[in-house]
């Protein structure tokens, strides 16, 4: 059975509304960032929503997610409520890894979010690991995981699109070419820069799509979710991107001109959406507007939220380094 | 069921068919456990018995299968990943240290680990410095991880049961020299995997120590005792969390002490023990601690500097004897 995309104008709302909740949300992080309520690295994804919403809209509630250290986004589109969220970057008890993990590190297992994870690559074998669970224990999961075009020049790429390759794993590999490894270009740093094809090599389906466009993203999510369900096997979705902010709040941009990010932004997908809504007389102000009022609450609630959030008392530091017996099943 | 006589690699190996037939969630995963029957035969036989569904070949790709193993025991099954040695070993070392120890914490205590990974380790072959480091003590060193060195038949027999029922990313370390001993294997585990065992008692020194150098350390005692010094002989058995207790007993007991331990001097386990005992037991010492390590060189290949290189018998007896004379 072929599902089909159900585009309809409800249905648009719903997108642009869950890339504007990430889109104001990270603007407001960045403020927070700069008053130092939040600490450490903030990654913002500002640019790339297309991605989260258009991939997690698909996913089902079973399947799980592996992301990166950039995974505000993908964190948000899964369902990971804002207020943990933004209660995990103050680092309080309140947030979805109980402040232990900061920016980089955002779990949930109600959503079967597995982070959130600093090391380039590092989460790819995790995923793989995920599906051979699920081909196991013959569940219908599958795993999606996302990276950056910067770790496919890691080990963990090649050995990950093997395994899952040779063992016929349920795996969504997701690239999130940005063009940009932190600063340096994807031109000088892989000799072929076509992601997807890449994919070919390990006789893994792969597709290209435009990762600034929601409906695009969906679409070519859909037919990857199906053709693992139908195929048992992995397959590479390479979404070509552009992150509009710097890699890190300390990243002074020198590497890309100015006149690039404003070309990419031209094409954002929040502006993108608008527009095409609008042109097709499918978006009213007012409706914006009341996104735009109703993103705002929720911000400010998850900012009451965070605020409001306990600290860890000291003598609490040891915990969780090791599970206690009765956690194992 | 009475004690029984077999090899060391043949208690690993019922360790395995045990773990394999309690649980159907176990699986054996690693290059060439299968068809190969195990780089040092420890799985010999496995894939006949159980299929290749639960006896998995991979390919020689450290970090993607050990993250493969933390990713399905994420998933809700119990791998046993095999890395054939722990030179090799450093090369997951990513995903052993950066994710396997950290999940637990990072994610606020929502996610656990139940990853075992099963090395050799160890010198004494004459295969130089790419196959003959003791780099447990690297693991030794990280919060999250528990590290498990089986010294007699008993324990390659049973430690992997206890470690398989342990709820972290445990690590067994199986030291190569000790694969084709002969020795007893009892009904039932020693002790639970966390306590240190005193496999010889004494009253004039203890000979503290784990994993391929307990014989070692239990013939030096022999020695000793010949000469009417009575050696104590602790096996840690377990690298990470120590039990500190057993070994400072020991010492409160007999006053001094010799770390046996076959990683360089200079970073070792033997020097975190020597702390530990000058911090929580110096009151009770009438000798400062000695160590006996390797030497600081890359394991040679010549069998007469690699011997050279290693704790020796002949070096421990001299050293307990120095440590008694107050030299």
């Amino acid at each position: 059975m072929t599902s089909r995309l159900h585009i309809n104008r409800a249905h648009l709302l719903r997108q642009l509304k869950q890339m504007l909740r990430i889109r104001r949300f990270e603007e407001k992080c960045a403020e927070l960032y700069a008053l130092e309520k939040i600490r450490g690295f903030l990654h913002l994804y500002i640019g790339e929503e297309a991605i989260a919403v258009g991939v997690m809209s698909v996913l089902s509630a079973d399947d799980q997610v592996v992301a990166t250290y950039r995974e505000h986004g993908h964190a948000l589109a899964r369902g990971v409520s804002m207020g943990s969220v933004l209660s995990e970057m103050y680092g309080r008890t309140t947030g979805c890894s109980r402040g232990r993990g900061g920016s980089m590190h955002l779990f949930d297992r109600a959503t079967h979010f597995y982070g959130g994870n600093a090391i380039v690559g590092g989460g790819l074998p995790l995923a793989t690991g995920l599906a051979l669970a699920n081909k196991k224990m013959q569940r219908t999961a599958l795993t999606a995981c996302f990276f950056g075009e910067g770790a496919v020049a890691e080990g963990e790429f090649h050995e990950s699109l093997n395994l899952a390759a040779l063992w016929q794993l349920p795996v969504l590999f997701i690239c999130e070419n940005n063009n940009y490894a932190m600063g340096t270009a994807l031109t000088l740093s892989e000799s072929e820069t076509n992601i997807a094809r890449k994919a070919d090599s390990y006789g893994i389906a792969a597709a290209q799509v435009d990762g600034m466009n929601v409906v695009d993203v969906e679409a070519a999510t859909l037919e990857a979710t199906e053709y693992i369900h139908t195929q048992q096997k992995p397959y590479l979705l390479e979404c070509k991107t552009y992150r509009f902010r710097g890699h890190s709040s300390f990243d002074s941009q020198l590497y890309r001109e100015k006149e690039e990010v404003a070309l990419w932004e031209e094409k954002g997908p929040v502006r993108q959406l608008v527009q095409w809504m609008r042109n097709n007389s499918h978006l009213l102000d007012s409706e914006l507007d009341d996104i735009e009022k109703d993103v705002d609450k929720e911000i400010q609630a998850a900012v009451r939220f965070a605020e409001a959030g306990e600290w860890e008392p000291v003598e609490d530091l040891s915990r969780d380094v090791y599970s206690p017996r009765q956690t194992h099943r | 069921m009475a004690s029984e006589t077999m090899s060391y690699r043949e208690a690993l190996r019922a360790g395995l068919e045990e773990a394999l037939n309690q649980d159907p969630r176990v699986f054996l995963m690693g290059e060439d456990v299968g068809r190969y029957g195990g780089c040092y035969a420890v799985s010999k036989g496995l894939l006949a018995q159980f299929g290749a569904e639960r006896i998995i070949d991979t390919p020689l790709c450290e970090s993607g299968f050990v993250g493969v193993g933390i990713g399905a025991a994420l998933g809700g099954m119990r791998p046993i990943v095999e890395v054939m040695t722990v030179n090799f070993s450093l090369l997951a070392m990513d995903q052993i240290v950066n994710t396997a120890a950290t999940l637990r914490h990072m994610s606020g205590g929502q996610f656990h680990v139940p990853l075992v990974i099963r090395m050799a380790c160890g010198a004494g072959r004459q295969l130089a410095a790419q196959h003959s480091h003791s780099w447990e003590n690297f693991y030794a060193h990280i919060p999250g991880l528990k590290v498990l060195s089986p010294a007699t038949h008993s324990d390659a027999r049973y430690m992997l049961g206890q470690a398989l029922a342990d709820p972290n990313p445990v690590l067994i370390f199986e030291h190569v020299m000790l694969l084709n001993e002969p020795g007893t294997v009892p009904d039932k585990p020693d002790a639970p995997m966390e306590t240190a065992l005193i496999r010889r008692p004494g009253t004039d020194i203890s000979l503290i120590t784990y994993g391929g150098n307990l014989p070692k350390a239990l013939t030096a005692a022999e020695q000793l005792q010949q000469d009417g010094i009575s050696a104590e002989v602790v096996d840690l058995r377990c690298l990470r969390p120590l039990d500190k207790p057993t070994l400072l007993n020991s010492v409160r007991k007999t006053h001094r002490a010799v770390l046996i331990d076959e990683g360089w001097q200079t970073g070792s386990l033997a020097g975190e023990i020597s702390a530990i005992i000058m911090e929580d037991g110096f009151w009770s010492l009438d000798a400062p601690v000695r160590r006996v390590c390797s030497a600081e060189v890359p394991i040679p290949y010549p069998r007469h500097l690699e011997q050279a290189a290693l704790p020796q018998v002949e070096q421990i007896v001299t050293t307990a004897k120095a440590v008694m004379e107050g030299r």
